[in-house]
C-alpha cells in the first residue's frame, strides 16, 4: 500500500497562453482502482482510528490534502 | 421502513463563519452527484437488481442519508448566525430573498435538484457502472470542496465523506464481480 | 438517575465512542454484503453489536433516547422531541 495515489503529468505549454502556465498537473488514483475484490482478514484500524480515517481497513485508506494556499 | 437515529455518523465541526462555503457545499446537498441523488439512486435501483446485491444497495443508500445530514449540518452551522451583509458578500442574497436561511435542494450554482440527475436503466451492469461513476464523481467533488477551504475542521469532515466514496466505489465494483460470477464461487484477485 | 444535560465534555466523549463502534459496524455490514461467507467478519460483527448495545444503553440512560418509534424508553415528560438535535450540538 506504499504506492502513490497521485499521478503527475506536464501539459503542453502553448506559446500564446494568456496565463502563466501551470507546468505540473496531478490527478488522484485512489486505492479502489487497485483492489478488484477485497481479500478477507485484512489488518484493521481500531474503531476510533477507523472513524477518523473513514474506513476500517488501512488498505482502503486514501488520504487527500487541500490544495488551498499550496499553489506554486 | 426507516428508524431515525438521533446522532450524526461522524462529528461535524466548523470553526470559521464562512457562509460562502455553505453555498459551495450545496453541490453535495442538492447537486447531480450529491448525497440526496446518491441515496435516491441506490434505494430506487434496489427493487430491480439481482437479489445477491440488493442488500448492498439498500445499505449504501441508507448510509447516504447520514451523509446528507452531515452536509446539512455544515450548511446550517455556516449560515444560521450569518448577518445579512455576510450573506450578501457570500453571494447568498438571491438565496435569501427566496428562502431566508432555509436549506434548499439545489446545487452550488442554485439549480434545483431534479430526478434527471439519477438513472435507473434496469440493466444490473449499467446501473452498477452508473453507481461506480457516481461515487467517483462525488469523490472528486469532495476533493474540490476540500481545496476551497482552509478550515481544517471542515476539511476533516469532508475527508471522511471523500473516503466513504472510495469504500462505496469498491463495494459496487465487488457487486459487479459477484454478478459476473455464474457458479457462485468466490474469486480473490 | 438524574439525566445530564448534553454538551458537557463527557457527552461528546461518549458520543464519539458510540460513533466509532457504529462506524466499524457500518464498515463490516457493507463488507459482509459482498462477502457473506466470511465467518470471522460475522463473528466480529456480532461481538461489536453486543458492545454497541451496551454502550448505547448507557448513553441513552444519561442523555435520552437515540431512536424513536419504540426503540428506546422515555421518562416524563416525553424525551424524544427534546433538543438538542444532531445538527445543533
Amino acid at each position: 500500500m506504499e504506492f502513490s495515489q497521485v499521478r503527475v503529468y506536464h501539459p503542453f505549454v502553448g506559446p500564446f497562453d494568456p496565463c502563466p502556465p501551470i507546468l505540473t498537473k496531478t490527478y488522484q488514483t485512489p486505492v479502489q482502482l487497485f483492489i478488484p475484490f477485497q481479500p478477507p482478514n485484512l489488518p484493521q484500524f481500531n474503531p476510533q482510528e477507523a472513524l477518523f480515517k473513514g474506513t476500517l481497513w488501512p488498505a482502503l485508506y486514501s488520504p487527500y490534502e487541500s490544495k488551498w494556499g499550496k499553489e506554486q | 421502513m426507516w428508524v431515525y437515529e438521533k446522532k450524526l455518523q461522524y462529528p461535524v465541526r466548523v470553526s470559521k463563519c464562512d457562509p460562502h462555503m455553505a453555498k459551495l457545499l450545496l453541490e453535495q446537498y442538492g447537486g447531480a452527484d450529491g448525497e440526496l441523488a446518491a441515496a435516491l439512486r441506490y434505494l430506487n435501483q434496489r427493487y430491480t437488481i439481482p437479489d445477491k446485491v440488493i442488500g448492498l444497495l439498500n445499505d449504501i443508500g441508507t448510509e447516504e442519508f447520514a451523509h446528507l445530514e452531515m452536509i446539512a449540518t455544515m450548511v446550517y452551522k455556516l449560515t444560521k448566525d450569518a448577518t445579512l451583509e455576510q450573506l450578501k458578500a457570500a453571494g447568498l442574497d438571491p438565496h435569501y430573498v427566496n428562502h431566508d436561511r432555509a436549506l434548499f435542494y439545489q446545487n452550488a450554482a442554485g439549480d434545483p435538484w431534479t430526478a434527471t440527475y439519477i438513472q435507473a436503466k434496469g440493466d444490473p451492469i449499467a446501473d452498477l457502472y452508473e453507481d461506480i461513476a457516481a461515487e467517483e464523481k462525488a469523490r472528486a467533488t469532495y476533493q474540490w470542496l476540500i481545496d476551497m477551504t482552509d478550515d481544517v475542521d471542515l476539511q476533516d469532515s469532508l475527508k471522511f465523506l471523500r473516503e466513504r466514496e472510495v469504500v462505496h466505489s469498491l463495494r459496487f465494483r465487488e457487486a459487479v464481480e459477484i454478478l459476473k460470477d455464474d457458479r457462485g464461487t468466490k474469486k480473490f484477485f | 438517575m438524574e439525566q445530564q444535560k448534553p454538551c458537557d465534555p463527557e457527552y461528546y466523549e461518549m458520543l464519539e465512542q458510540l460513533q466509532a463502534l457504529d462506524f466499524a459496524l457500518v464498515e463490516l455490514n457493507l463488507y459482509l454484503d459482498t462477502h457473506p461467507d466470511d465467518l470471522q467478519a460475522i463473528q466480529q460483527f456480532n461481538v461489536l453489536t453486543q458492545e454497541r448495545t451496551q454502550l448505547a444503553n448507557i448513553f441513552q440512560e444519561k442523555y435520552g433516547p437515540l431512536q424513536g418509534f419504540g426503540r428506546a424508553y422515555s421518562r416524563y415528560p416525553w424525551e424524544w422531541s427534546q433538543t438538542p438535535w444532531p445538527w445543533q450540538v
